[in-house]
């Protein structure tokens, strides 16, 4: 993975200081909260319901165990023993107190961490496929572009007070884990007919209130070009986007006010107008990125480990987990460990810091020390020899994190809702917490197979529920919680928007609702179709019989 | 309203005129894009220099006709969060490469100041209370950076024509 050299140690360390700077100027007064606000949320620092909260970047979700050990030590010592994995693979921290930021920030530096520019008209920490570099089936690493962009969004000149928030998501990948029709821009790297490998590049995709996936924009970017044709896209944004509205400034309304066709126009015209190989790196620079996404030292391995297999006839519990939350690696004899922090009944995305440790350790010992964070809020062991896959599953468990339940129905994405967040108009953990509870039984979550439900406590989706299979949106009416359902939603290669099916439910009912859903799903599936295969063969009308004459 | 140029306070020779004043025979004036489309040709005449201020949504391009009469080119920060001047200054130095002096006013704050100057800003109204002693604190506290071709006191990495010559911190 990457490795800062003295360059980027420079940049960070220089960033802590000026905000520390700014920190103290705001303690003295001397910077008014409204002058502050920007300038901590460039630091990813907010102001919550009951205290400040830090959002660390995990940079296109990637960390050694290194870092994980310091993130558990920061949970410890300015935190309360726990950290929670949020959905743009950043680690959040919910307790805070804003004189110890800079010492966070610091300890932070000191593995190469920072906290830039995760919130904040901005762009926002790059996010990627989190089977990066490892995936069986990727065309090409996306990391070193990942990275290249980490870089080049830092503090940009131009873009840093752009009319919204701003993320770029990417993948390697046909198979499309990083959510990249939903993105402000979206990028896969392909070949194109004469083989070459390059950039499919999407704009204006985005949840919230106006969902939206993505336009295309670029069917085939040269690789190296990348950076000059971003800079076209967030000119035209930054100079167009709309900053008179809130809730029409994202870019996505830019290219929807527009037209995809008109925008799409703009950008090439301003792409066009360009001195593109001045802002580009030197091939060595992007050689000295590229160089660190090295492959790391595999062991030449056969494809089947005689003990592996012999646990797997076993052990009916490690053979069920394999089959879930193991998937196949790249290079043979290997395989990607996903571990679920979504415990029956738990909060999604929390870890505490003795699991952070034995991840940490376990990635060490047996994941050449790689260890990635996804947007599921899970996270991820890449690179572990099959032959070790029953120590990993054993230590996983000893800790509580060997539930085999990834992509089922209790792995569900919930963003903090009103238990936190200063926006949020509903609970949404508490709900999540319930389904699990009712779906929890393992031998039916696997009878249900692939079910994503995806939950937000608030209009701003931060929960993904408009991707999700079954989206669960809190809203408020004169001071009551209620619960819209969305259903079809989808993030991946063939990316939907959910559709509401009618009237929302209370706290009390939602769980109900769903379970009706689910149990309605069942009993109309054929030959073994999942649940998004089931919807979009049937449509949404036997689920809202169901669910609205029970009810 | 302080004036901040070459990393001092300086006086200010220009001077804002309104639409409807009548241009005076000498001294410096900044006009709007339209008083200056409209009295383009005495502009020429008279003795003093030109300038204009620019409003965030007017595109850069309408002004290029006039840009050789022009010597100081003022953008505005209607709010600080408010970032389309950047993409103005940038486009102002780059695209039409614009020589002269190119402003900041409105709501500007000793914190953008790095971004301020990497986009081709080098002068700057701040009418906020901070200290010159701050905005040159600010300006000094980022030695690098990462985006090529932005000019700048920063260092960028690699070698490229735009970043050469300039101190290159040692590679680890
Ligand atoms: S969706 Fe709303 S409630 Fe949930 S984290 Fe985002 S802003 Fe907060």
């Amino acid at each position: 993975m990457y490795r800062y050299d003295e360059f980027d140690a420079t940049f960070v360390s220089e960033r802590v200081v000026q905000f520390r700077d700014q920190v103290e100027r705001r303690v003295k007064g001397e910077l008014s909260e409204e002058q502050f606000r920007p300038l901590r949320l460039m630091n990813g620092l907010y102001l919550q319901l009951h205290a400040y909260m830090l959002r660390v970047a995990v940079p296109y979700g990637t960390l050694n165990s290194r870092q994980m050990h310091k993130l558990a030590f920061i949970a410890d010592k300015f935190d309360r023993g726990y950290g929670h994995f949020t959905t743009r693979q950043n680690i959040q921290y919910n307790w805070p107190k804003l004189p110890d930021v800079p010492a966070i920030l610091d300890n932070l530096a000191e593995v190469e961490m920072h906290a830039i520019q995760t919130s904040g008209n901005c762009i926002r920490n790059v996010t990627a496929d989190q089977w990066s570099g490892v995936a069986a089936d990727e065309v090409e690493d996306p990391r070193p572009y990942a990275e290249l962009m980490r870089q080049w969004s830092s503090l940009h000149p131009e873009f840093s007070f752009l009319p919204r928030k701003f993320k770029i998501a990417v993948t390697g990948d046909e198979a499309d884990r990083a959510v990249i029709a939903y993105h402000d821009i979206g990028l896969r790297l392909k070949k194109n007919s004469a083989g070459d490998i390059g950039f499919e590049i999407f704009v204006g995709g985005g949840m919230g209130r106006t969902p939206m996936i993505a336009a295309r924009v670029r069917e085939w970017l040269p690789k190296s070009e990348l950076l000059g044709y971003l800079e076209a896209v967030m000119r035209v944004y930054n100079l167009n986007g709309r900053r008179d509205n809130k809730y029409k400034a994202r870019i996505k309304i830019l290219v929807h006010e527009l037209g995809a066709e008109e925008f799409t126009r703009q950008v090439e015209e301003e792409y066009a107008r360009l001195d593109v190989p001045q802002g580009l790196p030197s091939d060595q620079e992007l050689e000295r990125i590229a160089a660190y996404f090295a492959p790391p030292a595999y062991e030449d391995l056969a494809e089947n480990d005689a003990d592996h297999t012999q646990h797997l006839v076993d052990n009916k519990e490690f053979a069920e987990w394999v089959e879930r939350n193991v998937a196949p690696h790249k290079v043979t004899g290997y395989a990607i460990v996903n571990i679920s922090l979504k415990p029956v009944g738990g909060v999604p995305g929390d870890a505490t810091s003795g699991q952070m440790r034995a991840i940490a350790d376990l990635a060490q010992k047996m994941s050449l020390d790689e260890i990635r964070v996804t947007h599921e809020q899970n996270l991820v062991l890449p690179n572990v020899r099959k032959h070790d896959l029953f120590a990993v599953w054993q230590e996983l468990k000893e800790h509580k994190l060997a539930d085999a339940n990834l992509g089922l129905a209790t792995d569900i994405i919930s963003c903090p809702g009103l238990d936190y967040c200063g926006l949020a108009t509903a609970r949404s953990i508490p709900i999540s917490q319930d389904i699990s509870n009712r779906l929890g039984d393992i031998k039916r979550q696997r009878d249900i197979g692939d079910l994503k439900i995806k939950i937000s406590g608030c209009i701003n989706a931060c929960g993904h529920h408009h991707a999700g299979h079954i989206g669960i949106l809190g809203l408020e009416k004169r001071g009551v919680e209620y619960y819209q359902i969305t259903l079809g939603g989808s993030g991946d290669e063939n990316a939907a928007v959910g559709q509401i099916i009618g009237p929302g439910f209370s706290s009390e009912t939602v769980t109900d609702a769903v379970e009706t859903i689910v149990d309605t799903y069942v009993d109309l599936r054929q030959n073994g179709e999942t649940f998004l295969e089931a919807y979009r063969r049937v449509g949404a009308e036997p689920f809202k019989e169901a669910v609205y004459a029970t009810h | 309203m302080p004036l901040i140029r070459d990393g001092k306070i300086v006086e200010d020779s220009w001077v804002l005129l309104d639409d409807e004043a009548e241009l005076p025979a000498k001294g410096d004036v900044i006009l709007s894009l339209n008083r200056l489309k409209k009295d383009a040709d005495t502009i020429q005449t008279r003795g003093g220099r030109t300038g204009v201020i620019l409003e965030n949504d007017v595109d850069e391009e309408d002004l290029a006709a006039y840009l050789p009469q022009i010597d100081l080119v003022a953008l505005t920060f209607p709010a600080f969060t408010d970032g389309r001047a950047y993409s103005q200054a940038r486009q102002l130095r780059t695209k039409l490469g614009f020589k002269g002096e190119l402003r900041a006013t409105g709501n500007v704050l000793a914190d953008q100041a790095t971004f301020l100057c990497r986009v081709g800003f080098d002068s700057f109204e701040v009418d906020n209370g901070q200290s010159i002693d701050v905005w040159n604190k600010a300006l000094r506290s980022m030695s690098v950076a990462y985006q090529r071709g932005y000019d700048g006191e920063q260092a960028t990495r690699d070698s490229n024509p735009s970043s050469q010559g300039k101190a290159q911190p040692t590679l680890a």
